[in-house]
């Protein structure tokens, strides 16, 4: 590998006169895992977005395995190819079963065989526990096992990179751990993942780096160790106070470990 | 789901009713809304007694000549005798058989596509091999059948054929007028507004004489359409305005993450279309897509003032026999009849695709 695997240099994105990104430059290396975090409107989501030109970015370039994020739609195939993502709602394909909602895109997207397909539909599945589930319809199954499908759905392509949208977000949350479960196993297993997520505990045990980001811009990228115990910035310090202000109400353990540190 | 089932199972020692039945008297009479039903219904039965002497025990079911239907009731002896005429139009009596086959054609292909599951590229092959069969059935000239020309087609077969080949062209002319309406290229986009809006606003009958009467008059000489395809043509056309504005309320319902979830998983334009967006959009609008087939459906009998020989003007021809006592009543009778069981049939159907989405959506 030459080079890191995602690379950003000064970009900007606007909606109209709003200005959701500014000046953004980072990088992710090969295996890294790096949890975005900030608060809502701080253009977090629209940066993973960017990645994978679900928005197209207006200023600056984007890097991802080397390929340049252009209008050379060859480029942005090949980006989408290695880049899986994961997305807020989940975004199942509700008219195909679990199985065929894994199979499909691999046929659709690189003409594979329907055996091969569903065979690794299958394996994937197997992975994210869900396998039993394979021949259900998404409306007949929880919330987290359908994250969990949607996951299943995104390694099938073999991405070398994964987008994580806030997965947990739209989660009951008995639900998440299960989700989150499966994630820290993709990260042990060595995959490149940005994630986009509220799970500060998450983010303390599986992050090589955190993003903090406020109103389009990031303030501060920090290992987990110095963002919980030695946030640089006043407005770091800031969130992380009210996030724990509302995680002191929940009895959830994750939160508890992730807060506990700042005080 | 086992929660469902859970709950059902808890309802269930409640729900026999806990009152004696009441009388049946009583269930009749008992109060004022029951009284009034019950007296409108009895009201209404005697009615209709009139109407079942006329049509069962008066009728004439069989006759020696068209004179004895003189008396009273319903001459269904009629329909016996111009059945043929009704269901086949002119077509040659020797070559009948052909317009029975192409009905049983027709019938057999849509009884064979009715589950949602056999919906792919083979199907419409097979649909595509089974129209053609069905055009050379028809018209012949080929493999030692006597040509018959379209002017001669005629009754039940003409029927089937514009309401099922309208339809069956009309839907993807609909999808990309739907497509091409809602999408950002502009001159896709004016075209399908300006082909829909133009369509909607002329009145069926409208189009069909321009269709067979202009059409001819304004196309240079040595040109020629047939008939029957021109007026095809123009149902299709018609259709398709209609069905293109219910796709695109299918559109217009699909969550706006279902595009993104295809684009990020690299699926190209077309293939996200037609396996993610289409059935979807699809699934979203089948009453009002039922509603669609079923006027098309009875729209065809608007042929007959353009002079294509469909099933309503055979039977509007078969009454104009002298030797026949007034007998449309029971010609149109009839035709109602056959056409209410292709129109029932397809909501019918519509409710057994919708129990489908149904038990997908909710478990």
């Amino acid at each position: 590998m030459t080079g890191p695997a995602i690379e950003l240099h000064n970009v900007d994105k606007f909606f109209g006169d709003f200005q959701a990104l500014k000046g953004i430059t980072f990088s992710v290396d090969e295996s890294e895992r790096v949890v975005i975090c900030g608060p809502s409107g701080s253009g977090k989501s629209t940066l993973i977005r960017c990645i994978n030109k679900l928005e197209a970015h207006d200023g600056g370039t984007i890097t991802v395995s080397g390929i340049r994020l252009d209008d050379d739609l060859r480029n942005l195939d090949a980006i989408r190819r290695d880049a899986g993502m994961v997305f807020q709602h989940f975004n199942l394909f509700p008219h195909l079963t679990v199985l065929e909602n894994c199979a499909l895109p691999q046929i659709l997207s690189r003409g594979t065989k329907r055996d091969a397909a569903e065979s690794t539909a299958a394996d994937y599945l197997d992975r994210v526990r869900i396998l039993d589930q394979a021949n259900k319809y998404p409306g007949q199954i929880s919330g987290g096992q359908k994250q969990r499908a949607a996951i299943a759905r995104a390694l099938c392509m073999e991405p070398k990179i994964m987008l994580f949208d806030e997965p947990t977000s739209a989660l009951d949350p008995e639900m998440i751990q299960e989700v989150l479960d499966v994630m820290t196993e993709l990260a042990k297993a060595g995959m490149t993942m940005i994630v986009v997520t509220h799970e500060m505990g998450f983010a303390r045990m599986v992050a090589d780096r955190v993003v903090y980001m406020e109103q389009g811009s990031i303030v501060e990228i920090a290992t987990p160790k110095q963002f919980f115990e030695k946030p640089k910035d006043s407005r770091t310090r800031r969130f992380l106070s009210s996030i724990e202000l509302a995680f002191t109400q929940s009895d959830r353990l994750s939160a508890r470990t992730a807060t506990g540190v700042t005080d | 789901m086992s929660e469902q089932t859970a709950t059902y199972g808890f309802m269930e020692p409640q729900s026999p009713p806990k009152t004696a039945r009441k009388p049946f008297f009583k269930l009749l009479f008992g109060d004022l809304l029951s009284a009034t039903l019950s007296a409108v219904t009895v009201l209404l039965l005697l009615a209709l007694i009139p109407a079942f002497n006329w049509a069962v025990l008066d009728a004439h079911w069989t006759v020696r000549s068209p004179s004895d239907c003189q008396s009273g009731g319903a001459c269904w002896a009629f329909i016996g005798a111009k059945a043929r005429l009704i269901l086949f139009g002119l077509y040659p009596p020797s070559e009948q058989w052909r317009a029975v086959l192409v009905i049983l054609l027709i019938v057999g292909m849509i009884l064979v596509s009715l589950s949602p599951k056999l919906w792919n590229a083979r199907l419409l092959a097979v649909w595509g091999v089974a129209v053609g069969a069905m055009l050379i059935l028809m018209g012949g000239g080929v493999a030692g059948l006597p040509p018959v020309p379209t002017s001669k087609w005629g009754g039940l077969p003409v029927t089937l054929m514009l309401a099922v080949l309208s339809l069956g062209l009309a839907f993807p002319l609909a999808v990309l007028l739907a497509l091409g309406r809602r999408g950002r290229l502009p001159i896709p986009r004016a075209v399908s507004i300006f082909t829909i809006e133009l369509v909607r606003g002329l009145p069926l009958v409208g189009l069909l004489f321009v269709a067979a009467i202009l059409l001819p008059l304004l196309l240079p000489p040595g040109w020629t359409i047939d008939k029957l395809g021109r007026t095809l043509a123009a149902l299709t056309i018609f259709a398709a305005a209609y069905l293109a504005e219910v796709i695109r309320g299918g559109l217009q319902g699909l969550d706006e993450g279902q595009i993104e979830a295809a684009e990020a998983l690299g699926i190209p334009y077309w293939k996200m279309i037609w396996h993610i967006v289409l059935p979807q959009a699809i699934q979203n609008v089948i009453p009002p897509l039922t509603n669609t087939a079923i006027v098309m459906v009875k729209n065809t009998s608007l042929v007959l003032i353009v002079g294509v020989f469909d099933m309503l003007s055979a039977a509007r021809s078969a009454t104009t026999d002298p030797a026949w006592p007034a007998p449309s009543t029971e010609a149109y009778l009839f035709v109602a009849s056959i056409y209410f069981v292709i129109c029932f049939g397809i909501a019918i159907y519509s409710r057994y695709l919708e129990r489908g989405v149904a038990a997908r959506t909710h478990g």
